[in-house]
């Protein structure tokens, strides 16, 4: 089962349609019990880092993602969820995050004349083909929506970057824990391939 | 390497797809559902749909029409929403925090205010904080004024406001508006090409994203469009009137050096 994490932020209904549409359900659930029993977790999520923190851990679902991934489940942070993944982030102020993969989430500092936040389509550069990034086609191309970035303390968790200016953080992963700074819900068919092969993994 | 997006824009009115000319006369253009099929498959950047039925105008729809009210509508943005893996924007007639967690609750990535920013700016704070500001797009209907630059006019274009566009562009963005959509009135429908110099003052002013739209009669003004500023190009009328229109609107947007994306554009 598929546990699309429910926490009141994030564009819960594109990610449910892009699963239907690869033909596996994803049940939305806000029970920290579903969360760690799930085989797979999906962390959505757009806004604030403290605001999604906050609901997370009011919930329990904080330390339910936490123990999902203790526990072997494979976890995919989209977006802001992949943000969440980090230990620590400075938007509007400190913040902890779920520490599932160590570093920090900062403001994206980049060429001064180019436009932040960095919304748009763009292209992949893969630096390791982890488990989700094996099956893409041919320049793949993905819906970014972001002002802040993640910078894993393990340069080898970047997984792959993005040319904003310069290489940006685009998706990391560790073991069964991956995370995508864009929306493959809203990619096209590169984004759909995406998740299935997170469904796959 | 950042594409530029081509957005489709798609006006509803009184549940019917319609195309427009100076914000005044619309012509029925078709079923919204069948239409955004047609553009899913067609590798589009974007969809924005905005909803240009006048308000209260409902005890005017014809009873074989498909939408009647807030809930039809709602509908219909979900039905778009389940076919639709690109961006998917929604506006109009959107007044309070309700209607924005409304639209995205259906499907909606995004949401265009217009008249209810005007009215209270404050508005765009209390929206980008529920929903963050990427799903806020602050849409903006311009109207040259005789001794230059160009005045906001809210209510689908009817009512003047006396606020200055490049400076109410900057308030939006300062109040938390994660784009612009900025529209020409005087070009809205003319297909003479944007207001350049609009996109030029409103790009320069902000450092938020700008989506250009009105006056597109060829995919070339796009292009224009783009080397004045804008980030994003979007137009209505040209996409119902063309064959294969967004592959062609890429293709010369490729051709002119513009970065796009080309994924599903078989037209090279």
């Amino acid at each position: 089962m598929i546990a699309l994490v429910d926490y009141g932020m994030g564009n819960v209904r594109s990610v449910l349609n892009a699963f239907e549409s690869i033909g596996t359900g994803a049940r939305l659930v806000s029970d920290p019990a579903d969360v760690v029993a799930a085989e797979k977790v999906v962390v959505p999520g757009v806004g604030a880092f403290g605001d999604a923190m906050a609901a997370l851990r009011e919930r329990g679902l904080a330390q339910a993602v936490r123990d999902a991934a203790a526990g072997g489940s494979a976890v995919l942070g989209i977006c802001l969820g992949m943000q969440l993944l980090a230990s620590r982030s400075t938007e509007f102020g400190e913040h902890e995050g779920l520490g599932l993969i160590p570093g920090s989430v900062d403001y994206l500092a980049t060429d001064a004349s180019l436009r932040i936040p960095h919304v748009g389509w763009n292209d992949l550069t893969v630096r390791r083909a982890d488990a989700i990034l094996s099956g893409l086609g041919e320049e793949p191309t993905f819906y970014f929506v972001h002002s802040f970035e993640f910078h894993p303390s393990d340069p080898d968790a970047v997984t792959a970057v993005t040319d904003y200016g310069r290489a940006v953080t685009a998706c990391v992963g560790s073991g069964r824990v991956f995370g995508v700074q864009f929306h493959p819900e809203k990619s096209g068919d590169d984004g759909l391939a995406l998740l299935r092969s997170f469904v796959a993994c | 390497m950042l594409k530029t997006r081509l957005i489709p824009c798609l006006l509803l009115m009184n549940g019917q797809l319609v195309r427009s000319e100076r914000f005044s006369l619309h012509q029925v253009v078709g079923n919204p559902i069948h239409q955004v099929e047609r553009l899913n498959a067609w590798a589009v950047d974007e969809l924005i749909y905005i909803d240009i039925t006048r308000e209260g105008a409902h005890g005017a729809v014809r009873s074989d029409q498909k939408i009647k009210g807030e809930d039809e509508l709602l509908d219909v943005l979900h039905a778009v929403s389940r076919t639709c893996f690109v961006p998917l924007t929604f506006g109009g007639r959107i007044h309070t925090v309700e209607d924005v967690r409304a639209r995205l609750a259906h499907g909606a990535d995004k949401v265009t205010i217009n008249s209810a920013a005007v009215e209270r700016p404050e508005f765009i704070s209390e929206a980008s904080s529920i929903a963050g500001s990427q799903a806020i797009i602050v849409s903006i209907d311009a109207k040259a004024r005789a001794d230059g630059g160009w005045e906001v006019c809210s209510h689908n274009g009817a009512q003047p406001t006396g606020r200055d566009v490049v400076e109410w562009a900057m308030e939006a963005e300062r109040r938390g508006a994660g784009e612009i959509f900025l529209n020409s009135i005087d070009r809205d429908g003319m297909g003479n090409g944007y207001d350049l110099a609009l996109i030029e003052a409103v790009s320069e002013a902000t450092r938020i994203p700008v989506i250009a739209c009105g006056g597109v009669g060829r995919f070339k003004h796009m292009v224009d469009g783009v080397r004045a500023g804008a980030s994003a190009v979007s137009a209505a009328n040209i996409f119902h009137f063309t064959e294969h229109s967004t592959q062609r609107a890429k293709k010369t947007l490729h051709d002119a050096g513009v970065p796009v994306r080309m994924a599903g554009v078989k037209v090279r």
